[in-house]
């Protein structure tokens, strides 16, 4: 099978197992460039190690990953990073907001890193905070944020630098069912805005319900929903 | 409940699943204990020796009468002998003998052999010749140090310098004297041999049966006069202890040093590994477990952790103090005991001291976090990211002024009994106080310094400044080796340079000519004197005569040096410090060395009374001197003055100023020509100055193996908190990675930090260590050496040093947070919480 080149991302044949135990097997999927979408699937199936094999943080028994037509399983370790800094966001269960960095200092982080000036940043930064409704917060501790608004703030670092494709791993886990839902329409909104597409890891229908299409993985690989 | 579950967390505390950071803290408890018991076993061997070697000088006797100066006449004898209380009297010459080509001295006993064993049995051990060999003037008995020392056996020769002409004796046996090089001979040959006809030093006296010792040093002190004194052999055998003193100061700094390092490293240890689990307490709060029972479990697992540390402490400490004494003897290279193999004595008591030593640091050092933990409230303590609140318990800014304080005027404090006991006191103050102060020291540190404008430098820069009580934790090991590495290299260099500068000005002489410096058989005669003033290129002469004056019975003899100096201008020859007088007509002027002036307590102007000639004569304190080379103290007189008040024409070094164009080199060699090999020892002003800085470094060479021994524990403290720190904060790495942080970057990042807390101990470190070293030269040296010096800050050494420190710190962090670079590293954001 050719790879399309509307496709943002392909799998293909790919297989993960650990130890004895074959995790994932003969997984083949393609996301569309802003493509919103959800995968769904049984506590311990691999929806986690999927997701890591997207990012090029662990490597596949078997297969290939190819993103923006580069085939990760031939990139070293300095080259993924680099593509994950560029390219990648990332938004975790646990949000990860760094505490000893103010709200705005959250979000300037990968454009720093990226090896944008310091004054340049502002702008963006107060544009990406307004957005996600913290405008008001720039300057808070993250210490003093509700679940919520921390979730808000990672989603507002995973898209600082304009990342073609941003992964999620339960963004609402973590949240109850109005935070979650306030979080899950500001992640469409804000990704849409950018084009961007999403991966999304998910347990709950409501939350699979804010994607463009769903997969399920199962033990006997990803179907459609 | 308590037991089956302290041994389950003990076996996890002690590695499994903790990167083997258990390990980590009994290998800091072992090795903290370890330097203190080998020092320990080290100072017993060297006591033991010294004390065996005065005993058996004296043998068993019950008194001793003892000259003050230069011997007694021998019809001094007779009158003790006779006395009725004295059942053996046994006179003895005791010589310090110049054995050619060597600088030191041998100590050799002139004995009446009858009277000897009399008093000691089987002290003779005749060899293969005859008994008359005993009696016979050219027959020598050696120790079995001294036959060592000498090289030489049985049948073999010995040559002693007598005057300026050597004596050779053979070697008929040996004597039975442990410990230090000693050889005996018959009195009268000795006599005979070393120009000392009709003298002896001391009578050896057994009382009869059934009286005080006391009571017949009195009744026989009442019939001799002032110059001679009556001794009990303890007051002797105290002496030669307090002799060893100087070392034995230098022993407890590093005994001190080490002890301190190896509490600090477990307590800093300790503190983290609790905080560390800081969750998993407060859930067995939470599941019931009193406040009580949490606090003495935790510091039951650090005291079992300690014992076991303290057990293989004490077996390394045997071990390390075996090979210290193998390389370099007990005194540590100071020469003491030259030809001696001791043997290290265990006695159990003290082993089990030190293993218990062991387990009291270590539960001591987690009693503080171990109750912080009992006190949390168990909701808060059970979410993570509470530590910070934890560390924040363990400083305190007002008990860290009050220590300092009260280390501040420790220092002004007097010795006890010559000991410099609140000069350590006021450093450990000191150390103790800044370690308390350290969270709010490093916060102000962190305050002062600039944010760095990169992004992953000021990232660690934040990191770290978020979290300034986790971070002086694991610099508390780090403060305080530097501290005491800066303030012994201060003190060091200090030294040395007053060293460098009191060399300068006593050696003003173009060449120096020396018959066996200090000893009691080589000098010059009036002969030689003339001899040495007519030599080709001499244009002036001065001599000195040296002798050994005993002045109190607990205290080792003060040299007196007769020198000729213009009492008009002392400073001429002497370099002296602080005010002095000039002495009216008739009085007997005296220069003192400091060391003299702080052991005895004189003063300029004071009066002293001293034996000269069998006399006591009374002078006045003109002048105190600097003197680095009589650890004993010294008193100078005018030559002339000598020689009238004592009769005593010798001289034992002269000073020679040449004729403009001589060569210094050609004169000693014509003047090694005219007197027999060996005898004379002459030496150019450089050469002195330049063997004397040789053996000030090697003797403080030991100092720098400390310094670079404290640093290298002060950065395990490093790596040990470094390590922790990263596996707690796991995750967030994890996050960075994903981020796009590269496996370099994130090393860079802990380098950053390793190298900015460096920065920061740093600071604290040398401000604390320069006002420790200050402690060192004003109140520790002085109060034990009695040598003043002028502070010198080595500025190169220091800046070398402070970079070294920084380049080490960063590479140690970036080792120790491997585990933050790993693959694994970067899932570990998916971990819950
Ligand atoms: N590095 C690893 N080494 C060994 N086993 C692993 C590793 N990572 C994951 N596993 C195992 O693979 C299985 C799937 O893990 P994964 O985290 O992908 O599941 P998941 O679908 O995300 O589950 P959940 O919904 O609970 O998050 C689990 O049984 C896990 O124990
Ligand atoms: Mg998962």
């Amino acid at each position: 099978m050719r790879a399309n080149p509307e496709d943002l991302l392909a799998l293909r044949g790919l297989a993960k197992s650990f130890g004895r135990r074959s995790l994932l097997r003969d997984i083949d999927l393609e996301v569309r460039a802003g493509e919103y979408l959800a995968v769904m699937g049984e506590s311990g199936v691999g929806k986690s190690t999927l997701l890591n094999l997207i990012a090029g943080l662990d490597q596949p028994d078997a297969g290939s990953v190819v993103f923006e037509g580069r085939e990760l399983t031939r990139l070293d370790d300095d080259e993924l990073t680099l593509l994950r800094r560029r390219r990648m966001g990332f938004v975790f269960q646990a949000f990860h907001v760094l505490p000893y960095l103010t709200v705005a200092e959250n979000v300037a982080l990968p454009l720093l890193l990226n090896g944008m000036p310091r004054q340049e940043t502002d702008g963006r930064v107060a544009e990406l905070l307004a957005a996600v409704g913290l405008g008001d917060r720039a300057h808070s501790r993250t210490a003093e944020l509700s679940g919520g608004e921390s979730q808000r703030v990672a989603i507002a670092r995973a898209l600082a630098h304009r990342p073609r494709l941003l992964l999620a791993d339960e963004p609402t886990g973590n949240l109850d069912a109005d935070s979650g839902r306030q979080v899950l329409e500001l992640l469409r909104r804000c990704t849409k805005d950018q084009a961007a597409s999403v991966v999304m890891v998910t347990h709950s229908p409501e939350a699979a319900a804010f994607a463009d299409r769903v997969v399920r993985l199962t033990a006997h690989g990803l179907t459609a929903a | 409940m308590a037991l089956p579950f302290l041994s389950r967390e003990f076996l996890h505390i002690l590695g499994t699943g903790q990167g083997g950071r258990g390990l980590l803290s009994v290998a800091a408890i072992a090795l903290g204990v370890a330097l203190g018991y080998a020092i320990h076993l080290i100072h017993a061997v060297a006591v033991y020796e010294m004390e065996q070697a005065a005993r058996s000088l004296t043998g068993e006797a019950d008194l001793v009468v003892q000259s003050l100066q230069g011997g007694m006449d021998e019809s001094w004898y007779p009158v003790v002998a006779r006395r009725p209380e004295v059942a053996v009297a046994s006179p003895v010459l005791e010589l310090e003998a110049k054995v050619p080509g060597r600088t030191e001295k041998l100590k050799l006993l002139g004995m009446d052999v009858f009277r000897a064993d009399a008093l000691q049995p089987a002290f003779f051990l005749g060899g293969t010749g005859d008994a008359l060999d005993r009696l016979r003037p050219d027959r020598i008995f050696l120790n079995p140090a001294s036959a060592a020392w000498l090289d030489a056996r049985e049948g073999g020769e010995v040559i002693l310098q007598s005057g300026l002409s050597l004596v050779k004796l053979r070697v008929a046996g040996t004597v039975n004297i442990p410990g230090p090089p000693v050889a005996a001979m018959d009195i009268a040959g000795a006599q005979a041999q070393f120009g000392q006809l009709g003298r002896i030093t001391r009578i050896d006296l057994r009382l009869v049966p059934g009286i005080a010792a006391q009571r017949a040093a009195q009744s026989l002190q009442s019939v001799l006069p002032e110059g001679i004194r009556v001794e009990v052999p303890e007051a002797r055998a105290a002496q030669a202890a307090g002799f060893s003193r100087a070392y034995r100061v230098n022993l407890n700094v590093l005994a001190l040093v080490a002890l301190f390092a190896g509490g600090l490293l477990v307590f800093s240890s300790q503190a983290l590994a609790v905080v560390r689990r800081r969750s998993q307490w407060a859930l067995l709060r939470a599941l019931g477990v009193r406040r009580n029972e949490l606090a003495w479990l935790l510091v039951m697992q650090a005291a079992a952790v300690g014992a076991l540390g303290g057990v293989l402490g004490v077996m390394l400490g045997y071990w390390l103090a075996q090979a210290a004494l193998d390389l370099f003897g007990p005194d540590l290279g100071a020469a003491f005991f030259r030809g001696i193999a001791p043997q290290l004595a265990v006695a159990p008591g003290a082993a089990v001291f030190f293993a218990l030593l062991g387990a009291a640091a270590a539960a001591l050092g987690s009693l503080s976090p171990a109750l912080e933990a009992a006190r949390a409230a168990p909701a808060r303590a059970l979410h993570a990211g509470d530590d910070e609140r934890a560390f924040a318990r363990f400083g305190s800014p007002r008990a860290g002024a009050a220590l300092i304080v009260l280390g501040g005027v420790a220092a002004w404090l007097p010795p006890v009994a010559g000991l410099p006991v609140f000069g350590y006191i006021a450093v450990a103050l000191l150390l103790i106080g800044a370690i308390v102060l350290l969270p709010w020291l490093s916060r102000a540190v962190f305050a002062l310094l600039p944010m760095p404008g990169a992004p992953l430098a000021g990232l660690s820069f934040a990191q770290l400044r978020a979290a300034p009580s986790r971070a002086s934790l694991s610099l508390a090991p780090l403060v305080a080796s530097i501290a005491v590495a800066a303030a012994m290299a201060v003190m060091v260099s200090s030294f040395r340079y007053s060293l460098e500068a009191w060399l300068d000005r006593v050696l003003p002489a173009d060449l120096y000519v020396r018959a066996g410096g200090g000893g009691d058989t080589a000098y010059f005669t009036t002969d030689a004197e003339r001899l040495l003033r007519g030599m080709a290129g001499v244009e002036r002469v001065e001599f000195a005569r040296s002798v050994a004056v005993s002045l109190s019975p607990g205290r080792p003899p003060v040299m007196l040096l007769a020198r000729q100096l213009d009492p008009a201008a002392p400073g001429a020859r002497l370099p002296l410090i602080g005010e002095s007088l000039r002495p009216g007509a008739g009085q007997l002027p005296l220069w003192v060395s400091e060391v003299a002036a702080d052991l005895y307590g004189w003063g300029v102007g004071g009066t002293i009374r001293l034996p000269i000639g069998g006399r006591m004569v009374e002078g006045v304190v003109a002048g105190i001197w600097r003197d680095y080379a009589r650890s004993q103290g010294a008193i100078v007189m005018e030559r002339e003055a000598y020689r009238n008040l004592s009769g005593d024409e010798r001289a034992n070094e002269a000073a020679l100023w040449l004729r403009p164009g001589t060569d210094p080199g050609a004169v000693a060699r014509a003047l090694a020509a005219a007197f027999p090999a060996g005898a004379l020892e002459t030496a150019l002003p450089g050469e002195l100055r330049r063997i004397s800085l040789a053996v000030f470094d090697r003797t403080f060479a030991a100092t720098y193996v400390l310094e670079g021994a404290a640093i290298a524990v002060g950065l395990a403290g490093l790596s040990a908190s470094f390590a922790a720190q990263v596996a707690a904060r796991r995750r967030e790495f994890g996050m960075l990675r994903h981020l796009g942080v590269t496996r370099r970057q994130i090393g860079f990042m802990l380098a950053c930090q390793g190298a900015l807390l460096a920065l920061v101990a740093l600071i604290v470190g040398l401000v604390l260590g320069s006002v420790i070293s200050l402690i060192l030269i004003y109140v520790i040296n002085r109060q034990s050496f009695h040598w003043s010096m002028d502070p010198a800050v080595p500025w190169a050494a220091l800046a070398a040093f402070a970079l070294a420190t920084v380049v080490l710190a960063a590479a140690t962090a970036w080792v120790s947070g491997r585990q933050a670079m790993r693959r694994e590293a970067v899932l570990a954001v998916k971990e819950d919480w």
